[in-house]
């Protein structure tokens, strides 16, 4: 008797996991708020993904998939109007249906005052419904990319916004916390079950998604832990604790491989990594030059450049996991080309040369700034990089510190060679352009501490937002990236590589955002 | 007596002020909390408002002083990080920092006491000096390996234990606890062994030192030879007179395991105020950092008065010397 209802509750059990898969998930960092306008960064765009939807969302390719609408193009009558159609029949959690309306709303509210999204809306002055489920966006000028903004742009109901008293987004600043912040209505795969900020957080599967047959749908709960410490994390996935984890460190990744029952995919990451150099200042501070800049002599750069061997970099510091790169944007970015991110082999003897020509055949000592927290073996590249400028007589001091004292540094202007690394998240050159090489000044530049400035790529730069003809849009773009490999405004590294570690049971391929979208997932 | 108590809490609140004050000029050296607060795409001027609007922009005794005001009425401010209202998020870290450090603190004594005891009758014996060498490891080796050592030991290669967290707990209202599920159980193990093992060794090596000392007074000698037992003599007369060292030791170690729980913590992803504290510091998040420091010294300065106290109900010596100067 005992016997078979042991035999029973054993049958039970495994016919209830077949259809319930669980997915335990961790990764260094936790979501920092669930109000999906409040902040741009990506553990929180990462779990708003799975309850909220935005109109269109990126695969793991970073092609397009549409999620919220079904189909956009810009107007044929009005070349300063985009037009989406919605989904029809698609319900939030709460059962509440899904309109224009509620896309007008939440568009509105990402651009209101305290939204971190503002700014990629800053193109838009009206929102308008045409009818139930067609959508008008109209521009202040044509703009070509405008779908490829709204990928992060998270659709909320407006009923249920009101009557939570949630219509303005979370004011971080003011330290403002609201039901948002803590609760969540999408119309997303998952809902949220509960969630404790930095230890727990559950989602249970939608039963009544639009997309359930559409998507595998195979993941029915997910557990979602954030794990601090690089070696307790590798430590619950090898011990089976958690089923997959997205950051394993270099060091780890033939160990999670040589487990049984554990893989580690890998793919270029949406992250480039450089280093700046000012060469704008008339003589820098923290340099052994006095009265002259070296750094305003582009030979100086372009024998800098020479000098740093990118393929000893990715061996030894990156142990294999980086693509070197000659040009600061990731390949799937529109303006990439494969000839711009050719890399060339370093070459010492060149490069001491071009030196001497410039007139430093002594060579000169200089600071570098770099973070120790922020990219893959940050500091260790720094290293590397102080060493190879060492053989063609460059002297570096490295000054490597947290991220939130190195940041400020390039906030500030008061770096003098520094590294950092830069995604795309809009997928075009604009993007780089607009933060890293346009002059430093009103809303543009504010990443670009090196001082470089020219009035023609400036107008260049500011005329890409508008240009409708997408083949000379492209070949501006063409022609800024020409000017800043020929100035060598900046010195690429490598593209960062993205590893997440799984049990053989989860099947998935990385995305290069670090994004994962559970519905995309296998479970076997 | 009440002046001499009044006089150290008026020493005792001096002291807290000056650890804020400290703290305080500190934070700058920890960042800038504008970078982890704004994303990539913000504007100078979104800098420029939301250093204004969180008062980033005054001098750090002014920081001080308005952070002191509103603390007086009970208010710590909101984190930067996760927009809630500090002395909730700390209420809500702090059942697991407590029981951990309750934990490791019984474990560390019980044990301590026992090995104590043990290798100091047994001084000569092979197993007391095992013990000794042994207890060599937990003075030296710093809590973080000790830590990724049981993990890798009993988490991934024995696979009896879990990695990290604190397993299924259960909410009481005002209080979660672990200690009702076996998971929560389970997961108590091997961070309160990390945490409690240089505790444990710096007792045991303490009472076995003042057991030594003790056992060679006369008056155990007269206890053994008016034919007391072994165990009458080393227990009832012996232990007892070794214990008030050993008392005073205790109670600031027990600070010093809920302050340092912080490496434990992160090397077992354990959901308290020490990994509370360290995001805190990755963030800059300032109203957290402050809060905590402020918590902390409050309970050293605590402990610290109440051992003063103690001193002086135990010897009367105190008191008269108390009443001189």
């Amino acid at each position: 008797m005992l016997r078979t209802t042991a035999i029973l509750t054993i049958l039970a059990m495994t016919a209830g996991a077949a259809s319930a898969e669980t997915l335990r998930w961790a990764r260094a960092g936790d979501s920092l708020t669930l109000d999906p306008h409040a902040q741009n960064e990506g553990p929180t765009h990462t779990l708003a993904h799975q309850i909220y939807e935005p109109l269109i969302i990126r695969d793991v390719t970073g092609a397009f998939e549409p999620a919220l609408a079904t189909e956009w193009a810009p107007s044929e009558s009005d070349p300063n109007v985009w037009t989406f159609k919605l989904r029809p029949d698609v319900t939030f959690h709460d059962g509440a249906a899904f309109t224009a309306e509620d896309v007008v709303f939440s568009f509105n509210r990402a651009k209101s005052e305290f939204s971190a999204m503002k700014e990629l809306l800053t193109s838009i002055v009206e929102i308008r419904a045409v009818d139930d489920l067609t959508v008008e966006f109209v521009t202040d000028g044509p703009n070509p990319i405008l779908p490829s903004n709204f990928t992060n742009l998270f659709v909320m109901d407006s009923g249920w916004a009101e009557a939570n008293g949630v219509v303005d987004v979370q004011n971080i600043a003011e330290g403002e916390t609201t039901f948002a912040a803590t609760n969540a209505n999408g119309t997303g795969p998952f809902t949220l079950t509960s969630r404790e900020p930095d230890v727990k957080t559950v989602l249970d599967q939608n039963p009544n998604y639009w997309g359930m047959e559409q998507f595998p749908m195979d993941v029915t709960r997910i557990e979602y832990t954030p794990i601090q410490n690089a070696a307790t994390r590798v430590a619950a996935l090898l011990s089976g604790e958690v089923d997959f984890i997205q950051d394993v460190p270099v060091q780890d990744l033939d160990r999670v491989n040589g487990t049984d029952g554990l893989v580690v995919k890998t793919a270029p990451q949406n992250r480039v990594i450089f280093l700046g150099m000012n060469m704008g200042a008339a003589d820098l501070e923290r340099d052994s030059v006095d009265g002259a800049n070296p750094f305003a002599d582009v030979r100086v750069r372009r024998a800098m450049n020479m000098a740093i061997n990118r393929d000893a970099i990715q061996q030894v510091v990156m142990r294999g996991q980086s693509q070197p790169a000659g040009m600061i944007a990731p390949p799937f970015v529109n303006g990439w080309t494969e000839a711009l991110d050719a890399v060339s082999p370093a070459d010492v003897e060149g490069a001491k040369a071009l030196l001497a020509e410039a007139g430093y055949a002594d060579g000169f000592t200089v600071q570098l700034d770099c973070p120790n927290d922020r990219y893959v073996n940050d500091e260790a590249i720094c290293q590397a990089v102080a060493g190879m400028l060492g053989q063609i007589g460059i002297t570096i001091n490295l000054n490597a510190q947290s991220k939130a004292l190195h940041f400020p540094l390039i906030q500030n202007d008061q770096t003098d060679f520094y590294l950092l690394g830069w995604g795309v998240p809009t997928y075009d050159s604009e993007y780089i352009f607009n933060f890293l090489v346009h002059t430093k000044e009103g809303d543009r530049g504010s990443w670009n501490p090196t001082g470089f400035s020219d009035a023609d790529v400036d107008a260049k730069i500011v005329g890409l937002a508008s240009q409708t003809d997408l083949d000379a849009r492209n070949a501006d773009v063409a022609a800024i990236w020409d000017v800043v490999q020929e100035q060598q405004l900046y010195l690429p590294l490598h593209h960062q590589v993205l590893n997440w570690g799984m049990t053989d049971a989860v099947g998935t391929e990385v995305s290069p955002e670090d994004d994962p979208k559970f519905k995309h997932f296998t479970m076997n | 007596m009440l002046a001499y108590i009044i006089r150290r809490v008026f020493q005792s609140i001096i002291v807290l002020l000056a650890v804020g004050l400290v703290a305080f000029s500190m934070f700058r050296f920890v960042g800038d909390p504008i970078e982890q607060l704004l994303g990539q795409e913000r504007t100078v001027q979104d800098v420029e408002r939301l250093r204004e609007a969180l008062g980033l922009n005054d001098p750090f005794p002014v920081q001080y002083a308005k952070f002191l005001g509103r603390a007086a009425t009970g208010d710590f401010g909101i984190s930067y990080r996760q927009s809630r209202p500090v002395a909730e998020i700390i209420a809500e870290r702090a059942p697991a920092t407590l029981e951990l450090a309750f934990v490791s603190g019984v474990l560390a004594l019980g044990f301590g006491i026992g090995l104590g005891v043990f290798t100091a009758i047994r001084r000569d014996g092979w197993a007391a000096n095992i013990i000794m060498s042994a207890s060599l490891i937990g003075v030296s080796l710093p809590t973080f390996l000790i830590g990724i050592l049981l993990i890798y030991l009993f988490g991934v290669q024995l696979r009896w234990l879990p990695t990290f967290g604190r397993g299924d707990v259960v909410d009481l209202g005002w209080w979660t606890t672990g200690f009702l599920t076996s998971s929560g159980l389970k997961s108590l193990i091997l961070p309160s062994i990390t945490l409690g093992l240089f505790q444990m060794t710096l007792i045991m090596r303490l009472v076995r030192s003042e057991m030594l000392e003790v056992l060679r007074q006369d008056y155990i000698r007269f206890a053994r030879a008016r034919g007391l037992s072994a165990k009458a003599v080393n227990f009832r007369h012996a232990l007892k007179n070794t214990m008030i060292p050993v008392i005073t030791v205790t109670g600031l170690q027990l600070g010093a395991i809920i302050a340092f729980a912080i490496i434990t913590e992160t090397v077992f992803q354990w959901p308290g105020v020490g990994l509370l504290f360290i995001n805190a510091v990755q963030f800059v998040d300032i109203p957290v950092m402050a809060a905590y420091l402020m918590l902390i010294s409050v309970m050293f300065v605590m402990i610290n008065l109440l051992v003063d106290i103690l001193y002086v109900w135990v010897d009367p010596r105190l008191r008269i010397d108390g009443r001189h100067s």
